[in-house]
């Protein structure tokens, strides 16, 4: 996915940026709110992540602008405060969701896929490879033309899985994504999981295969 | 000699105690334990029934009524006020000089008009006025003369008829007469001629009305001025020779007083007597009761002499000596 | 509201007292000057009537042959009667000598207030020369009266005027409850709308007052600029130190789950496992702290609306569903209808909110937190999880500030969640009830 990252502390949108790259994502940053309307007007951007506390202005001026000039890509706020009544006013204001910094990338990325799920039109989120495709968003994976709904942790698995084909992941990366920081768990979770989508991806052509003392690898037949 | 002076002596505080009373009677009440004195000028024939009234509600008293002239009365009371209880007198200024020097006793809660009563002290329960009173023969086939000037008229026409025949209270002795002099001399003019006519012709001087009465009834005078109107009225009644008349030209009017001494032996019964007394105006039914003249509402006292301060006017030294002066001149001509 | 501030006296008791008793000095003050000055009027009508008595006796004065003689007119003592009918006395001398009267009588000069008889005398006396032929002498005559009339009289006007002072004092004394009301009444308007501001309200008083409230007023109006200005400030400066602590902390917190992907030794995922939990626990703890503040200063002055707690819940639900989702839990929110209850939306939601992150720290994934409303007897919202429940014995304590169960062993957050629950409730005049579900679990009722 295509985001765009307005943050003017370089150090921390530096670590966003790497943070989403190692997703796979493309991300842009722009560190005023100048700069932010005019990578906004150019470029196609699937999500927008909006510093609240900008150095020529509040990120709300960025909003009113943005949602005036009649754009509808989602904007996510990020915030270092907690307060309830702020989500209403920025919510009054067009932003789509916030998290509060320091934020859990996961949780971002979660949101990130409600927001997105609740826009309409977002075959371009579809993943294929041979006969399965994989909507990470909407959380479809269709075998064999049957849809089935996957649960986050499936989903999140297999979004790991799908985008890295052939790429052999280990079991505590696994373990370090799926699960927050705090829960203590033993890497025979992750076999749970595995096992699920083994499951689901049966009909199909596509295989997880364990690769003892060394990971998981998703591979095509 | 010695003797006879050592009796004397002896017997004198008797004869000082042993007053001359023109009357003096006890009415006993049914179950007395106390005796009421009272001192009074009225005959006692007019105040019977009056005290067969009170004896009749207040059996427990019985009533010692002493009978005096209005002069002797002042004098007596002065000398000994603890020694009565209840004064009754006809001279309204003798006895509002006695009422104002302090003898009287205050009755409080005693409903009687303003008029008729002085510091609810002085109590008048009658009108009487003074009368000329004529003897009706002597008069035959002439006018009774209806004021004082048709008085003076009469005496005047026909000299001879009343030469020594005419009679009046002497003021030196008479209280009652004194008061109505004076009022007399102070309404008119009329007053020194009538008595300088009356010298003229010799008048005879009492010191009470009934003696005037009677010797009118027999003749012996024909006309006596200034009589109580009240006595003369009630002898009409029986006698006919005598006709009271009420001068027409300025009516004198008094009101017969009684009070209460202030250092009366009995107080109380003192005090009930004269509500008595004054009861009896208001009482119809006691008409009868009161056999002299009841106090005149209608008139309000306005012909009766008036009870108030200037009655000691004339019973001021100065004054009665000037007076007394000139009446002695007028009337005693000699 | 009203303790810790001394009362000392009364405003309105001052002036009703001060106006009641000046009007009470007053009445008094007046009728003491209307009966003396009534009682000098009356000796001097007295007065008038004796001279003009003493007079009429002196003028029929006149020397005949050598002698004295007063013929005084029946006027003279005619006069001096009263309705009280007072007693008279006189005394005429000539030189020295007695003419006629009362012997007794006190000998003064002008008029003077003597006691004879027992009782109090005005007296007036006044003498001439006679002139005759070969005499010449001095005539003095003294008149005097009691004062029966003049006392009733003095009595009269005595008690007219003491019930006029009366009937004055009253009306002074409703005027002056009256004044009272009306000089406090400025006051209370100022109290009323003072008082009828809500909580956040430190605008200046617009309305007009008297005069003399302007300086409490202004002080007032300064006051609260002053306590607003140092709101905002306070407000700001949370902002921004919120502001500059979370930041660098979100960027170290991205690096470390950035570098974790990359980490393949045991260690050094431990290592920056632990400074993310680190980092979780810290901005938890921030966030709870300002919560927990925020709570304690706008429990004291609720801003109570009409809200529907169905659809509050609602929004928590939407908002934390992402959260849930991670772990596979999901958040059933179970209502018939709306659910209309009076209280202040922010602190509720707050409270809610950390309730809920409590039961999604604690419950085991892939289970169901149900959320209930209540309406019956009280409102109330019930939160079950499916985790191990509160230890038995510790569940009084926990919403103890800073308590933590052992069954948070290993759980990142401090123990504020419960407490700030607990203050919430409590200042909405409900409370916070904990249990352990037959099935296993947890049960937390918020009630209201």
């Amino acid at each position: 996915m295509k985001f765009l990252l307005v943050e003017d502390n370089a150090d921390l949108a530096a670590a966003i940026c790497s943070r989403m790259q190692l997703d796979g994502h493309v991300i842009d940053h722009a560190d005023t709110i100048q700069d932010a309307i005019a990578f906004s007007e150019t470029g196609e951007y699937d999500l927008i992540l909006l510093d609240i506390m900008l150095p020529d202005g509040d990120g709300r001026t960025f909003l009113q602008r943005h949602r005036a000039g009649k754009r509808d890509t989602p904007v996510i706020v990020l915030t270092a405060r907690s307060q309830v009544s702020d989500r209403i006013s920025m919510l009054d204001l067009g932003a789509d969701d916030y998290v509060t910094k320091p934020f859990d990338h996961e949780e971002l990325q979660a949101r990130c896929r409600a927001v997105l799920r609740r826009k309409s039109g977002t075959a371009q989120t579809v993943m294929q490879i041979g006969d399965v495709a994989f909507d990470p968003v909407a959380g479809h994976l269709t075998v064999a033309g049957e849809v089935v709904n996957l649960r986050n942790r499936e989903l999140r698995l297999l979004e790991l899985l799908f985008n890295a084909p052939g790429q052999i992941f280990a079991k505590q990366k696994l373990v370090d994504r799926l699960f927050s920081y705090d829960e203590d768990v033993s890497e025979n979770a992750i076999e749970v999981y595995i096992g699920r989508l083994r499951k689901h991806l049966e009909p199909s052509s596509l295989r997880i295969t364990t690769l003892r003392g060394l990971g998981y690898r998703l591979d095509h037949d | 000699m010695r003797y006879i002076l050592a009796l004397i002596l002896c017997l004198w505080p008797l004869l000082a105690v042993a007053q001359e009373w023109e009357d003096r009677q006890v009415f006993q009440g049914a179950d007395a334990s106390r005796t009421l004195r009272i001192l009074s000028s009225t005959d006692t024939s007019f105040f019977e029934p009056i005290i067969a009234g009170f004896l009749a509600k207040t059996p427990e008293v019985s009533i010692e009524y002493l009978v005096i002239g209005t002069a002797e009365i002042d004098q007596r009371f002065r000398q000994a006020p603890d020694r009565y209880d209840v004064v009754i007198s006809s001279a309204m200024d003798l006895q509002l000089k006695l009422a104002n020097d302090g003898f009287a006793r205050r009755l409080g809660g005693v409903a009687h008009p303003d008029w008729a009563q002085w510091r609810e002290s002085l109590f008048a329960f009658t009108s009487e006025p003074a009368a000329i009173v004529v003897n009706r023969a002597a008069f035959d086939g002439h006018p009774l003369p209806r004021t004082r000037q048709e008085l003076i008229q009469a005496l005047r026409t026909r000299p001879d008829v009343f030469r020594g025949r005419l009679g009046t209270y002497d003021v030196r002795d008479s209280g009652l007469g004194y008061l109505f002099a004076t009022q007399d001399a102070r309404a008119s003019e009329t007053y020194w001629r009538l008595m300088e006519v009356m010298g003229s012709l010799g008048t005879r001087l009492y010191c009470c009305s009934g003696e005037m009465i009677d010797d009118l009834s027999d003749g012996t005078i024909a006309v006596a001025y200034n009589v109580l109107g009240s006595y003369a009225s009630a002898r009409q009644q029986t006698d006919a020779r005598i006709a009271v008349i009420l001068p027409s030209d300025f009516p004198t009017m008094m009101m017969r007083t009684g009070f209460v001494s202030r250092q009366a032996q009995h107080p109380q019964d003192a005090t009930r007597f004269i509500r008595h007394l004054i009861g009896l105006q208001s009482d119809p039914a006691s008409k009868d009761s009161l056999p002299l003249p009841p106090l005149s509402t209608d008139s309000a006292g306005q012909s009766a002499i008036a009870l108030e301060p200037a009655l000691l006017t004339y019973l001021d030294g100065l004054k009665r000596q000037t007076f007394i002066k000139e009446w002695v001149s007028a009337i005693v001509q000699q | 509201m009203t303790e810790g501030v001394q009362v000392s006296g009364s405003l309105r008791n001052r002036l009703a007292v001060t106006l009641t008793g000046g009007a009470a000095v007053l009445a008094v003050l007046l009728f003491i000057v209307v009966r003396s000055y009534a009682a000098q009027i009356a000796q001097q009508g007295q007065d008038s009537i004796l001279s003009a008595s003493v007079t009429s006796i002196l003028d029929a004065a006149v020397i005949r042959d050598g002698v004295v003689e007063i013929d005084f007119p029946y006027a003279s003592f005619s006069m001096l009667s009263t309705p009280m009918d007072d007693r008279i006395f006189y005394a005429i001398y000539q030189d020295d000598t007695l003419l006629s009267g009362y012997g007794d009588l006190p000998r003064t000069a002008g008029t003077a207030t003597r006691a004879y008889q027992g009782s109090a005398v005005r007296l007036a006396t006044a003498s001439r020369v006679l002139i005759g032929a070969n005499v010449r002498t001095r005539i003095s005559v003294t008149v005097a009266q009691t004062q029966d009339a003049l006392s009733g009289t003095l009595s009269r006007i005595s008690r007219n005027v003491a019930l006029f002072g009366a009937g004055f004092f009253a009306l002074a004394t409703l005027l002056s409850i009256w004044a009272t009301a009306a000089t406090i009444e400025p006051l209370q308007r100022l109290t009323t709308s003072v008082t009828r501001r809500g909580p956040q309200d430190l605008s200046p008083v617009a309305k007009p007052v008297p005069l003399e409230m302007l300086p409490l007023v202004a002080s007032l109006n300064s006051l609260m600029a002053r306590l607003d200005q140092s709101l905002r400030q306070s407000e700001d400066f949370i902002a921004e130190a919120a502001h500059r602590v979370r930041t660098p902390l979100a960027t170290v917190r991205s690096y470390a789950e950035a570098t974790l992907q990359r980490v393949d030794r045991e260690e050094n995922r431990q290592a920056l496992r632990s400074m993310i939990r680190a980092i979780d626990e810290s901005s938890r703890a921030a966030g709870q702290l300002l919560d927990h503040a925020m709570i304690t200063f706008r429990a004291d002055h609720l801003e109570r609306d009409d809200l529907d707690l169905v659809d509050l819940l609602r929004e928590l639900v939407l908002r934390l569903t992402p959260v849930a989702e991670m772990k596979d839990i999901e958040l059933h929110l179970r209502a018939d209808g709306p659910v209309i209850i009076n209280g202040d939306p922010i602190l509720l939601q707050n409270a809610l909110r950390n309730l809920i992150d409590n039961a999604l720290k604690y419950a085991p994934g892939e289970s169901v937190i149900g959320i209930r409303i209540i309406t019956e007897p009280r409102f109330q919202v019930e939160i079950r999880d499916q985790g191990p429940g509160f230890p038995a014995d510790e569940i009084a304590n926990l919403t103890e500030r800073f308590s933590r169960g052992r069954n948070a062993v290993g759980t990142i957050g401090s123990g504020l969640g419960l407490t700030i629950a607990q203050d919430v409730a409590a200042a909405h005049g409900g409370s916070l009830a904990l249990s352990n579900l037959p099935e296993g679990g947890a049960c937390v009722t918020f009630s209201l």
